[in-house]
């Protein structure tokens, strides 16, 4: 009895197990270019976080064109490399060790997810790479990780809470009931939220978490054309976008610029597909750390992993951003005590099927007291 | 000691001393991969204790690695514990909560065994984003540098990290073949081959199978110990179903039932893994190959064929 479990088990499960790996791959080919400054991408081109993971990469892509076109990072080429890290902590750990010992990366970029973060950021500081992440979690700003970890290309989590929440409570209402990612990025704004609206004398009457795996809902919080039948009733709506992925009239004098060299339209679509709505609040982060790296590295006066430290340094160092190419999404402060950048956030309501900015915050109204001082951590 | 016995002990000696030595000719990167490798291997090693000896096929082995991974890492995190004593909880760690399985859960077999460790695994993970106040939740927690050092030594550098990667994997590796090749090792391989009969020769199935999953438990909680210490991480995602898998498909690859195959499927799968990562994005589609070939030419494993074929002796 006990044998004939053992034996189909094992043929079957193994047999299940090969075919789920066969089907879940896609095609494609890393390519490797001999460059002198190499930065690791760190990917979520499989697992939860691929959805972002295609806009990232692309963003990316578009951002070291633009730098090497202009010279590379003083006057040197620039070639990144890419490696999936499957959205997994474990993996995502590996990952950092490979782009830094194998490949011989000179910094890692990319992260989004926060748990992929918080596993591979010790391996960083163990490594002394710095590791440039893109994942508006406050786990950096929070004091949770080490000197080598920086987020100079969005905004945390808390901030952008902090900055919204008062427009939400003087212009739609005190009682609220939240529905979010039962995620730890959910979490966070379940707790920021209903911390800040306690503050401003609202409430949140009732919290419904949906669970990220539920197919689509990821994708939905901002992948999806607005204007799809089905979604009338989402007419009147306001939005959180980092980003507005629907060009604003007002928009800045780089925002063309910035949309036609990661290949989105006026709408946030992909130009070459419609249907393909990019995650267009998010990704200007991968574009905007690229140029960090730029400058961190242009101040330091980097010439190889010798001069990792003082390229930390140089991006403690930072403070005023201004709006430029470099930064499209707006003009952005940057931290060097908890190595967190602030900028500002938008509210947009959707307006006949699009969505359309009714609130910009200003980077002050995302200012919190800082819970960390990195400067004093050892490297 | 019989001139087998030596032969067997020779080779498990002689593997743990080449072991040794790839620190001193491997690159730091792959020397620390190998230390991965060995820390994921104890955790098949006790897999392959519960299914490869005792022919318990258990989904929830997520759930031990786990437990090991938290009742090491919490203390650390909470009251600053060391990673000596914080070892020792998550090895205990590990053994407690596979014996509370193991007393509900083998009340069952065969497919339902199978999925009663499945919910329990799934029930261990949904606790660990409940309480995430205090688990860290879905982010888990990295821990910290004070809780990294034993007798002095920094485990977060390269040599202390791998020489204690391989003392761990060494002392489980012996425990294992010492085990399966005691009376009780031979009731484990018997229950597996045949329960009624076993029982009918006056062993307590029960019991046996009882004590080789809360061994086994052990094995799961040193790993997850282990990789929270070594590693500095600990985190949820260790108690999802893909960690439950990874063990079964370690022991399948590298052969079930044997003392190294564990090892083995555990080194092939990183390696195939590091491999395909360099040649195509596609790197799943090469595992996934590359297991639906071993099951056409080698069924029974690597290690489980070359046993069949060529060294009938192997453990």
């Amino acid at each position: 009895m006990t044998k004939g479990l053992l034996h189909p088990t094992r043929r079957g499960l193994l047999m299940a197990g090969g075919a789920g790996l066969l089907t879940a791959a896609l095609p494609g080919y890393v390519g490797a270019q001999a460059a002198p400054i190499k930065i690791g991408f760190q990917l979520h081109r499989t697992g939860i976080g691929a959805a972002y993971g295609r806009w990232y990469e692309r963003t990316a892509q578009a951002a070291l064109k633009l730098i090497n076109d202009g010279g590379g990072i003083a006057g040197r080429p620039v070639e990144i490399l890419f490696e999936d890290d499957a959205t997994d902590p474990k993996r995502g750990s590996e990952v950092v060790d490979k782009l830094t010992q194998s490949d011989g990366c000179d910094v890692v970029m990319g992260t989004l997810f926060s748990h992929v973060v918080i596993g591979s950021a010790p391996r960083a500081g163990e490594l002394k790479v710095p590791y440039l992440v893109c994942s508006e979690g406050y786990h950096v700003a929070s004091g949770m990780l080490n000197r080598w970890t920086l987020q100079p290309g969005i905004t945390d989590v808390r901030s952008q809470i902090q900055a919204m929440a008062p427009w939400i409570s003087a212009n739609l209402g005190k009682k609220v009931t939240m529905v979010f990612p039962d995620f730890a990025f959910g979490h966070d704004h379940r707790d920021f939220f209903t911390a800040k609206m306690a503050e401003m004398g609202g409430e949140v009457i009732a919290q419904i978490a949906i669970p990220p795996t539920e197919f689509g809902f990821i994708d939905s919080l901002e992948a999806v054309d607005t204007a799809t039948p089905g979604l009338e009733f989402l007419e009147g709506t306001h939005f959180w976008e980092g980003h507005n992925r629907v060009k604003p009239a007002d928009a800045g004098e780089h925002e063309a610029a910035y949309r036609a060299a990661v290949g989105v339209d006026d709408n946030g679509a992909s130009v070459s597909d419609a249907a393909d709505v990019s995650t267009y609040a998010h990704m200007f982060s991968t574009w905007e750390t690229l140029f960090a790296i730029k400058a961190g590295m242009e101040a330091a006066g980097y010439q190889g992993p010798g001069d990792r430290q003082k390229f930390v340094e140089a991006m403690e160092a930072m403070t005023d951003l201004p709006y430029g190419i470099e930064r499209p999404q707006g003009a952005k402060m940057f931290n060097g005590k908890t190595h967190q950048v602030f900028g500002t956030q938008n509210i947009s309501q959707v307006q006949g099927g699009k969505l359309v900015r009714v609130h910009q915050t200003s980077m002050a109204d995302g200012a919190y007291e800082d819970a960390v001082d990195y400067t004093t951590m050892s490297f | 000691m019989t001139g087998a016995g030596l032969k067997i002990w020779t080779l498990h000696l002689a593997l743990i001393a080449v072991l040794f030595s790839a620190q001193y000719w491997l690159s730091p990167y792959h020397a620390t991969n190998l230390a991965r490798i060995m820390v994921l291997a104890v955790f098949a090693m006790g897999y392959n204790l519960a299914f490869g000896y005792t022919g318990l096929l258990s989904l929830g082995h997520a759930l031990l690695l786990a437990a090991g991974m938290y009742a090491a890492g919490l203390p650390a995190q909470l009251w600053g514990w060391s990673a000596g004593p914080a070892m020792i909880a998550g090895i205990a760690g590990g053994g407690l909560i596979a014996a509370v399985l193991g007393l509900l859960a083998l009340r069952t077999a065969g497919v339902s065994f199978m999925i009663v460790t499945l919910m329990f695994a799934q029930a261990g993970y949904l606790t660990l984003l409940y309480f995430a106040p205090v688990t860290g939740g879905d982010d888990g927690f990295a821990v910290a540098a004070t809780s990294r050092t034993l007798l002095g030594f920094d485990l977060s550098t390269d040599a202390p990290r791998f020489l204690a990667a391989l003392t761990i994997f060494a002392v489980g590796l012996g425990v294992s073949l010492a085990l399966v090749r005691s009376p009780f090792g031979r009731t484990m391989v018997a229950i597996r081959e045949n329960e009624e009969r076993s029982r009918m020769l006056g062993y307590n199935p029960f019991t046996v199978k009882l004590a080789a999953l809360t061994i086994s438990g052990l094995y799961a909680g040193a790993a997850g110990a282990a990789y929270a210490i070594l590693f500095g991480y600990v985190g949820a995602s260790f108690a999802t179903i893909q960690y439950s898998i990874l063990p079964m498909l370690y022991v399948l690859m590298g052969g079930a039932g044997t003392t190294l195959g564990p090892f083995l499927g555990a080194l092939v799968m990183f390696v195939l893994i590091e491999a395909a990562t360099g040649i195509t994005t596609a790197h799943q589609f090469i595992v996934g190959a590359a297991l639906v070939a071993l099951i056409l030419f080698a069924p029974k494993g690597i290690l489980g064929t070359v046993r069949e074929r060529w060294l009938r002796w192997l453990p």
